[in-house]
Parts: structure tokens; C-alpha cells; sequence
């Protein structure tokens, strides 16, 4: 079985959120990490790799300095790492993204492709399903279990209050939850070896089947208008009444600040 | 000379912070309270490759450099003293004498499981009338047919009962040396289990009380002659080139004690308030954050130089003993002041710098005290 795994190098929230002038997040400044949901999907495409056997191969677009999520995730176990990285590639937004990657994948013989759910710094959780558009295969969101049967997928996907197991034949693609396991680390053996390994490097020219009107800021419908931090939430306030007390205190409130 | 890590160690040093953080700092409290030894956390080491950083792939390990082991023990004690002497004592202590003297077969046979983290080591010198003074052994092993019969006893060992496979010393004869009658100090391997090998006492121990310190007893205890490891008569060269490794173990634990107690007291001084300001605002504490950074970062290179010594020298018992001595001396003075900057906090177990405070003293003990290093040391600057 061959799986490919879709990673991205986003900023790590803890460290601090900043922004260049034009409102668009300054990656250089920021220090760095390997999307939670992306982890996630990793891990699966490892533990069915140890349970089934399988060949994992990481892909990531971004700035040379993604290279770093790559051998990560080839610390970690996997096998062979894709780098697609080209200036005319840059200030994509989700649609150039998802073009992008069905471009390098088509390079790729593939049973299973495992994205993330939606990475930290955007939360659209659009590139896996545009990208099983594209590539004309089925797509299920949101797994929280990944199991193999013959040549098809068993997938429960995650949905509110319950889950749906739903079942397709590979190729497909899945998104993945950072709720669907816990990362493993990596091996310090593991590092040594990543850190010697060839990481594959794509550009513009190795893309298959992709117009150029759908690359990059031009091919990228969205603009970004306004990017902000998160509002810091205030201290609030704390009182101690009876229950029937704090409906009036609350439903005061509520109707004090209009929302009822 | 550039101070540099490379990419290897930088990302080494992440996975080693992120696993010391998640999977060892929530327990490092309830370890020392209960001395419990912390069974889960070594097999969650052992799963991750961490008992055999330096052991070659052919026997199991991770083979990467000493420097990358260094800093895997530096980290782990940065969050838990107790869980940094495990991995030192298991790795330096047992894996890398029979690494280095071990044969094909015993390399296949111990070696190989310990790198996997199957199985844990010790090593047994010390005995009741021979710490500092190693020729003081009264152990003994004599020769019966195809076995040694070992009969004594050794002391303050390191992960005691939870080991698997030990290195013990024992006398195995007289010889004459420079005109003198000198012990002659033979290694075996031992492993658990075998008929006439028992434990003694627990240690009560004032810190690093998770690691299982015990006494070993041997009473007509029978090993295979195949288990001696090196020659016969090579055992006080074994133990004191082990010992030379073990320092750099040891350093790093004691670095990391000290970088722990120092993160922990930057942030305490400067949430803590007295006379309407921060303690971090006193010129006083400003002081001795930076005395304590500044003597932590010169053991910190002290101590990787060494590694790097042993990655690149045949000898390094000279820089092993140069950081040992003073990463130790380190940790003893930053986490006393570390203590005194929390002020009464500082002396309750509330706090974690009242147990590196505890765990720092022994690393000017152990695998050979302070003193030793100064005799290591002078005894190279005069020769």
C-alpha cells in the first residue's frame, strides 16, 4: 500500500502571533510547527504502515524552510519526503493550494492520500476535500478511526453528537482529526536519519495537469482583507449567589450588554 | 569555533524537551514523594529509542553521538533528577563497557537488548569498604570448572532491583605490580535471576529517590566464565575508563538539575511581589539570576565539550572530570540560591527547586566526588 500524507508547517501559536504590514502573518518571524491535524494524519498513515505495511511519503508546499516538517515527519517514521516549493507558488489560498498539491501528487502512485482536517493558521479545513475534487476521488472528512478492508477504507467519521462509519474504495482521500490518536515522537536514531536523508524538491515545472491562472496570489480567489490575533478575553467576574439568583444576575446581564 | 548546534541536535534537543515536558515533569513530584521508581516513563524511553542514544544500529541503538545522549539526560533532569540518572547509569554504566569490551557474542546476547530498552543495567564497584578507594574490594570470584563463583556484596547501585543485566566487579586473584602485591580486579557480566544473586537493603535517600538504589548480595554465586567481560585482571581499567563516561553522564544530569532550577526561579521572581514590586525587579535578584546563568552556561559547554571529547579522543577522563566537578559544584550552588529566591515557598515540596535542591547534592558524590575530580584533574596538570 502507498500513502501519501499532505503536512504543513504552521506557526506555533504558544510562541505569539505576528504580522508583516499588509496584514498577512509573518511565517520568517515565527517559530514553527507541524499542524496538529496534520500530525494526526501522519500517525494513522504510520499505524497502518505498521500494521498493514505501507510506503508513507510526506508532501508539503511552502518556503524552503517547510523542509523542516519533512524531516520531522521522516524522524518519525516515514519514508520519502516532497518538498514543492517555487515563488510563483506563493500567496496561495486554498484553491491555489489544493491545485498545487493534485499537481505534485499526480507525479505519485497512490492507494490513500491523508490530509488534516484544517491547519492552525487558517481553519478552513478546505485543502483535503478540494484536493479529492481534483483528483476525482472519493473524499471522507473528519476521521476518527482508520481501517483497511481489502482493497477499501472503513472510516468513522467524526459528526456532532455521533459518528457515521462509512466505507470507500481506495484511491481515496481522508481528512484527519487531531482527536484520532496521539502523535508519536520521534526516535533520536530517527532524526540522525532524516537529518542525512534526500528530500525531494519540486517547482512550478514538475506539476502535472495544472493552469497557471489557478496558481499562486493571481490563481488564488481569496484576498485576504484584515488578519488579527486573538482578542485576549478579559478577566470576567465571578459571584456567588443561589441558582435562581444567577438566572436573574445573568439574564440581567445579557439584556444590560443587548443580546436579549 | 562555532557553538552552533548542528540540525541533528537541535532537533534531537526538541524531542527530548517536548517527551521531558509531557511525559515526565506531571510525575517527577509524585516520584520523589512516593520513591517509587517510574517503571512507565523508562518503557516510554525505551519504546522512543532512548536507551541506546549511543549504541551503534547493529546493536540495537540509536547510534548517534555522545553529545546527543548528553543532551537527552540534561533535558530529562531539567523536569526530574531521578529519570536522568536511570538513562545515565543504564547507559554509560552497563551498555558502554560491554560495548567496548564486550565480545561478538555478549555484544548480541546483553548489549543488544539493553539498546532496545528490552532490558535495564546496572553497574556494581562500590562495596561497604571500597567507594573512592576501588582496590578496597572483598568481593570475590573463583574459578569452579567452567564458572566463577562470585561471593560478596555491593552497595548504593543504581537502578538495583529494577536492572536486568549487571556489570560487577569482583577480585580474582593477587598480582605483583611496580614491586607491590595488588589486587587483581576482574568484570563479569551478571544477569538477574541467576541462582545465589539476591538484593539487600533499600537506600532511604535524601534525593533522587525514585531511582532504585539497593544493595546487591552474591553468595556462591555461580556465572559462566564467557560472562567475564575484557580479560582476566582487566577490571579496575574497565571500571575506571566506565567511570570516565559515566562522568559525562552524571554532568549532564547535574546541568540539567541546575538549567531546571534556574527556569523555574526566572519565573517565579517574577510573579512573586514584595514592597509593591516583583522580586525580579530587585537588584539583588537581578544579580543572582545572572551569577546562576552565567555559571550554568559555562557548565553547559564544559559539559558538551567533554562529550565531544568522547565522541573524538581515545582519552577524556581529563574533560569528564572537569565538567563533572564543576557542573556539579553548579547545580549545588544555583538550586541553594534558586531556594533562597523562593523564599519559604522555596523550602516546602510545593516547589520543585526543594527537590533539585536534594537531587543536585548527590552529583557531587557519585561516580567519583568532587574531590576524585580534583585528583583526576591535578593529577593530569602536574604529571
Amino acid at each position: 500500500m502507498k500513502i501519501v500524507v499532505c503536512i504543513k508547517q504552521v506557526p506555533d501559536t504558544k510562541g505569539g502571533v505576528q504580522f508583516n504590514p499588509d496584514g498577512t502573518l509573518n511565517r520568517a518571524a515565527m517559530l514553527t510547527i507541524m499542524n496538529p491535524d496534520d500530525k494526526s494524519g501522519l500517525e494513522a498513515a504510520l499505524r497502518l504502515k505498521d500494521q498493514y505495511g505501507a510506503e508513507v511519503t510526506v508532501v508539503t508546499m511552502g518556503l524552503p524552510k517547510a523542509e523542516d516538517v519533512l524531516r520531522e515527519a521522516l524522524a518519525m517514521g516515514a519514508d520519502k519526503a516532497i518538498l514543492v516549493t517555487d515563488r510563483v507558488l506563493g500567496g496561495a489560498d486554498t484553491w491555489a493550494t489544493s491545485q498545487t498539491l493534485a499537481g505534485a501528487i499526480r507525479n505519485l502512485d497512490y492507494d490513500l492520500i491523508i490530509t488534516g482536517r484544517q491547519a492552525i493558521d487558517g481553519d478552513t479545513a478546505q485543502v483535503g476535500p478540494q484536493l479529492s475534487e481534483h483528483l476525482n476521488i472519493p473524499v471522507i472528512s473528519y476521521a476518527q478511526n482508520i481501517k483497511i478492508d481489502g482493497d477499501s477504507v472503513i472510516v468513522e467519521r467524526q459528526f456532532d453528537d455521533r459518528y457515521h462509519v462509512l466505507k470507500a474504495k481506495m484511491p481515496c482521500l481522508i481528512t484527519a482529526l487531531a482527536e484520532l490518536n496521539e502523535p508519536r515522537y520521534m526516535t533520536p536514531g530517527g532524526i540522525f536519519d532524516a537529518c542525512k536523508a534526500d528530500i525531494t524538491v519540486w517547482g512550478r515545472a514538475d506539476l502535472v495537469g495544472v493552469e497557471d491562472s489557478n496558481l499562486g496570489l493571481k490563481g488564488s480567489p481569496t484576498q485576504i482583507a484584515k488578519a488579527s490575533d486573538k482578542v485576549r478575553k478579559g478577566k470576567g467576574e465571578k459571584v456567588n449567589l443561589d441558582p435562581a439568583e444567577s438566572v436573574d444576575y445573568i439574564v440581567g446581564k445579557l439584556k444590560e450588554k443587548h443580546v436579549i | 569555533m562555532d557553538f552552533t548546534l548542528s540540525k541533528e541536535h537541535e532537533m534531537a534537543r526538541t524531542l527530548f524537551k517536548e517527551f521531558a515536558e509531557k511525559e515526565v515533569k506531571p510525575l517527577a513530584q509524585e516520584v520523589d514523594e512516593t520513591e517509587e521508581f517510574p517503571r512507565v516513563t523508562v518503557d516510554k524511553m525505551a519504546k522512543y529509542g532512548f536507551l541506546g542514544i549511543p549504541v551503534p544500529k547493529e546493536y540495537g541503538g540509536q547510534g548517534c553521538d555522545p553529545l546527543t545522549y548528553v543532551m537527552c539526560v540534561e533535558e530529562l533532569s531539567k523536569v526530574c533528577g531521578t529519570t536522568g540518572v536511570i538513562v545515565s547509569a543504564h547507559t554509560s554504566l552497563c551498555c558502554d563497557p560491554i560495548l567496548t569490551f564486550g565480545t561478538e557474542e555478549q555484544k548480541q546476547k546483553y548489549l543488544v537488548p539493553l539498546a532496545k530498552g528490552e532490558k535495564l543495567g546496572a553497574f556494581g564497584l562500590t562495596e561497604p569498604g571500597a567507594g573512592t578507594d576501588a582496590q578496597g574490594q572483598q568481593t570475590k570470584a573463583v574459578l569452579d570448572g567452567d564458572e566463577y563463583v562470585i561471593n560478596g556484596s555491593k552497595i548504593f547501585i543504581t537502578n538495583g532491583k529494577e536492572a536486568d543485566v549487571y556489570v560487577i566487579f569482583a577480585v580474582t586473584g593477587m598480582i605483583e605490580k611496580k614491586g607491590r602485591m595488588m589486587k587483581e580486579i576482574t568484570s563479569f557480566i551478571v544477569e538477574k535471576g541467576t541462582p545465589g544473586f539476591t538484593f539487600g537493603t533499600k537506600e532511604k535517600k535524601m534525593g533522587i529517590r525514585g531511582s532504585s538504589t539497593y544493595e546487591l548480595i552474591f553468595t556462591d554465586c555461580r556465572v559462566p566464565k564467557e560472562n567475564m567481560l575484557g580479560k582476566l585482571g582487566q577490571g579496575f581499567k574497565i571500571a575506571m575508563h566506565t567511570l570516565d563516561g559515566g562522568r559525562i553522564g552524571i554532568a549532564a544530569q547535574a546541568l540539567g538539575i541546575a538549567e531546571g532550577a534556574l527556569d523555574r526561579t526566572i519565573a517565579y521572581t517574577k510573579e512573586r511581589k514584595q514592597f509593591g514590586k516583583t522580586i525580579a525587579a530587585q537588584q539583588n535578584t537581578q544579580f543572582q539570576l545572572a551569577d546562576m546563568a552565567t555559571k550554568v552556561q559555562a557548565a553547559q559547554l564544559l559539559v558538551y565539550k567533554a562529550a565531544m571529547a568522547k565522541a573524538n579522543q581515545k582519552e577524556y577522563g581529563f574533560e569528564a572530570a572537569q565538567a563533572k566537578l564543576y557542573a556539579a559544584e553548579v547545580a549545588m550552588e544555583v538550586t541553594t540560591k534558586a531556594v533562597q529566591l523562593h523564599g519559604g515557598y522555596g523550602y516546602t515540596r510545593e516547589y520543585d527547586v526543594e527537590r533539585m535542591m536534594r537531587d543536585a547534592k548527590i552529583t557531587e558524590i557519585y561516580e567519583g566526588t568532587s574531590e576524585v575530580q580534583r585528583m583526576v584533574i591535578s593529577a593530569a596538570l602536574l604529571k
